[in-house]
């Protein structure tokens, strides 16, 4: 039987809406700093530190080619083993995972950063974008999510004050989160009176611009109990690939991220999600998304994530709170998003999340996805 | 330790400046259905799928979702990486540590470029840091030339050795089906009488841009075993990377650096009891930038002694027949579809390893091979490979 993998030390910088005073790196050096300092663990070849760094961002949301470079003098691997994970950075964390199930390696800093403000978000997404069909329509992410919205509102019947409900809560949360970026105590007519940004998205529907960074150690299970007072387990992980072109797929439906929990649950020992998990941490940049992400990880049937938020099994205190932390409509950078949702699970199930701690958490669900309507999607189960 | 690895099926397409017949999606599909033919495996068999490439080099965001089809992607696990030059010798990392973890017993690593559809020397400038490096960055050619000059000056090689590569590069090139640029060089003169990229780089000296993808199936031992008769074992990954701005980037002025390449054969070579690289191991897949970069890395790669790296060329003891071929393949020197590069590196080592390099296999028989990878600020990977583990 292989050991388990453990999570032994997290640490993200406060989400900001401009980190016009930090480089990439010194952004993320701000993270890095605190996993080693809390571990005091040391960059090493001889099997007494750290084996391996795994780093995440993307070249075009730095605007540097290998964009690695930016980071490698602040994350410490001279000489050593680092690969650079792109897009979402849960990939990273799973990319950890598999590298100490493997034998290989034993302990591993993974590290992610993006700074949204100096990117120009509509011209990336779009780049994204098939260059001959879809490109010169101007298609973004934005643009892509309106789509599934709509599609999905009309299919199930979601309304948009339940989306607004979301945001309510997710904002509201963040008011306990000293690391959130832009806590709001709003109702659901601000929402709805916002700008419309592309129909049915208005602005608070959406997330704002982010700055910052995550870092992470996991180390396996015999020097994570060494190095942690309490290590969080990787009980189970997989990620999935939706089919590209958006005419090909069915919007209100999130087939990826169905078989991406399904393998992670099974790995977990998860049946019933709903009673078996205590808290999730859900990468939602538009209000719809939480919801529909919801039913694609099976926390309800089809078309009732609405009525599951309505009912308050999600809010702070419910069965199963969903972003306590305020989530990425609080403010979190693209790429960082899924790295920061494990980082939050992770001080829940240490019961060290302070303010906006859920009670008794003992298992957590991570989520994060990448591309347009969550092509790729991952889910991982922690457990303490 | 987790499961033994093995790459069990090999596919890559052939490589030209442009290929304007396909889009990048539909190329890179060229290499998987190579590779699931060389399995004799279905796209369903595989289990997960990673890919490599520079996405500013083509100017496409997340390409892996934009071929998720094409790559055998659609419902399935998977993830991108990029480490510039590394890339794709990273991605075989990480399907080996994937397979290796039991999380896949089966995964599709692919390593592609389409470089007609963007501007890479302007991209591998975007690569240095913006506030200082932007006015001085010259993309790769001018790094290159500088790692000539170096060795030039430490080791007393001349001209004429690296004119030499070339030649020896080109007849393993025409050779190879699937190689670019197949000149028929017939005399060193040729590669003389190419004209000044940047001084003493000559064009000759120097890689092409290619447009190319390669495929490599991994498979956890069990499953190898049932999918061929001729597995190629992942013996181990050495991968040593380090931060960008140090004095000598590629070919150190200063003599004073130590190498990357140096600190990862030492470790390697260690970690897998291989105490006489040139008896230990059969035939090298290098990855050469250019004549001059081939024959340092001859001395960083412990090949031989340092300052010695030209006579192996002079000695023709890295030719195709010699006692340690070196770039049967051709090399990067002919064919370079950077994020493929590596992957091709790997794939060519491990044909040599199953005997089933055709034309360019070469003369002695192959049980263990190394494949490398050179990228980034100096960066390298190594991947050793076995025929019996």
């Amino acid at each position: 039987m292989t050991e388990r993998v453990g999570i032994v030390a997290v640490a993200q910088t406060k989400y900001s809406p401009n980190r016009a005073d930090a480089n990439e790196g010194e952004l993320v050096y701000e993270a890095v700093r605190q996993v080693l300092q809390e571990t005091g663990l040391k960059f090493a070849q001889d099997g007494s530190g750290i084996d391996a760094t795994v780093t995440c961002s993307q070249d075009f949301w730095d605007g540097r080619t290998i964009s690695s470079c930016n980071v490698m003098s602040y994350v410490g691997h001279h000489h050593s083993d680092e690969d650079k994970v792109a897009e979402d950075s849960l990939n990273a964390v799973y990319t950890a995972f598999a590298r100490i199930l493997s034998g290989h390696q034993d302990v591993i800093l993974v590290a992610t950063h993006c700074k949204e403000s100096q990117g120009d978000k509509r011209g990336i997404e779009n780049a994204a974008m098939d260059p001959i069909f879809l490109r010169v329509l101007g298609l973004d992410f934005l643009s892509a999510a309106a789509l599934q919205a709509r599609r999905y509102m009309y299919k199930y019947g979601i309304t948009p004050e339940q989306c607004a409900r979301v945001v309510v809560k997710n904002r509201g949360n963040a008011k306990r989160n000293p690391l959130a970026q832009e806590p709001m105590e709003i109702t659901v007519e601000d929402v709805l009176g916002s700008q419309v940004l592309a129909s049915p998205i208005r602005q608070l529907d959406s997330k704002p611009t982010s700055d910052g960074a995550c870092a992470m150690i996991l180390a396996r299970e015999g020097k994570a109990k060494k190095l942690a007072r309490k290590p969080i387990w990787i009980l189970g992980a997989s990620n999935c690939y939706e089919t590209n072109y958006l005419g090909d797929r069915d919007l209100a439906e999130c087939d990826a991220l169905v078989t991406a929990a399904k393998k992670a649950y099974k790995m977990a020992g998860i049946k019933d999600v709903m009673n078996q998990v205590n808290v999730a941490e859900i990468s939602e940049e538009y209000s719809y998304q939480e919801l529909l992400w919801m039913e694609g990880l099976g926390f309800c049937q089809r078309g009732e994530a609405g009525r599951l938020l309505d009912s308050g099994v999600t809010q702070m205190g419910g069965q199963l709170p969903v972003n306590p932390s305020g989530g990425m409509l609080a403010g979190n950078p693209t790429v960082v998003a899924g790295m920061a949702r494990a980082a939050e699970a992770v001080l829940q199930l240490r019961g060290e999340a302070g303010e906006h701690q859920a009670e008794g958490a003992k298992k957590a669900l991570v989520h994060g996805f990448t591309g347009a309507c969550g092509q790729l999607q991952g889910v991982m189960i922690l457990g303490n | 330790m987790g499961n033994r690895v093995a790459i069990v099926g090999i596919g890559q397409t052939y490589h030209k400046s442009a290929r304007k017949d396909v889009n990048q999606q539909e190329m890179v599909g060229e290499a998987v259905r190579a590779a699931l033919a060389d399995a004799q495996m279905k796209a369903k068999d595989v289990e997960a799928v990673f890919t490599s490439n520079m996405e500013t080099f083509e100017g496409l965001f997340l390409p892996d979702h934009l071929m998720a089809d094409e790559i055998a992607a659609y419902m399935k696990p998977g993830l991108k990486v990029a480490t510039g030059g590394t890339s794709g010798a990273s991605v075989v990392e990480e399907g080996f540590h994937f397979v290796a973890s039991g999380l896949f017993d089966t995964a599709l690593v692919i390593g592609f470029e389409k470089q007609d559809t963007g501007d890479t020397t302007a991209a591998i400038t975007a690569a240095v840091t913006p506030v200082w490096g932007k006015g001085v960055a010259t993309g790769a050619i001018g790094e290159f030339a500088k790692q000539a000059l170096t060795y030039m000056e430490r080791s007393g090689a001349k001209e004429e050795h690296a004119a030499m590569v070339r030649l020896k590069a080109d007849k393993g090139a025409c050779r190879n089906p699937y190689a670019h640029l197949k000149l028929g060089l017939k005399s060193i003169k040729e590669v003389l009488d190419s004209g000044y990229l940047v001084w003493p780089l000559r064009l000759l000296d120097f890689c092409p841009q290619s447009c190319g993808a390669c495929a490599l199936i991994l498979a956890s031992e069990s499953r190898a075993k049932k999918i061929t008769k001729k597995p190629v074992w992942i013996a181990d990954v050495v991968t040593v990377h380090q931060e960008p701005f140090r004095a000598g980037s590629f070919g150190d002025p200063t003599g004073t650096e130590e190498y990357s390449q140096d600190i990862a054969a030492e470790r390697l070579y260690k970690r897998n009891g291989i105490t006489n690289p040139m008896k230990d191991i059969c035939m090298a897949e290098i990855y050469e930038p250019s004549n001059w970069e081939e024959m340092s890395h001859y001395e960083h790669y412990h090949f031989c002694e340092k300052g010695e790296g030209w006579k192996l060329v002079e000695k023709g003891i890295t030719e195709m027949e010699g006692a340690f071929p070196v770039n049967p393949s051709g090399g990067v020197i002919a064919t370079n579809p950077i994020g493929g590069t590596p992957t091709i590196r790997v794939a060519e080592a491990a044909l040599q390893v199953r005997g089933d390099a055709g034309e360019h296999q070469v003369t002695r028989d192959v049980h263990t091979a190394v494949a490398t990878a050179l990228g980034g600020p100096n960066w390298t990977v190594m991947t050793l490979l076995r025929r019996s583990l």
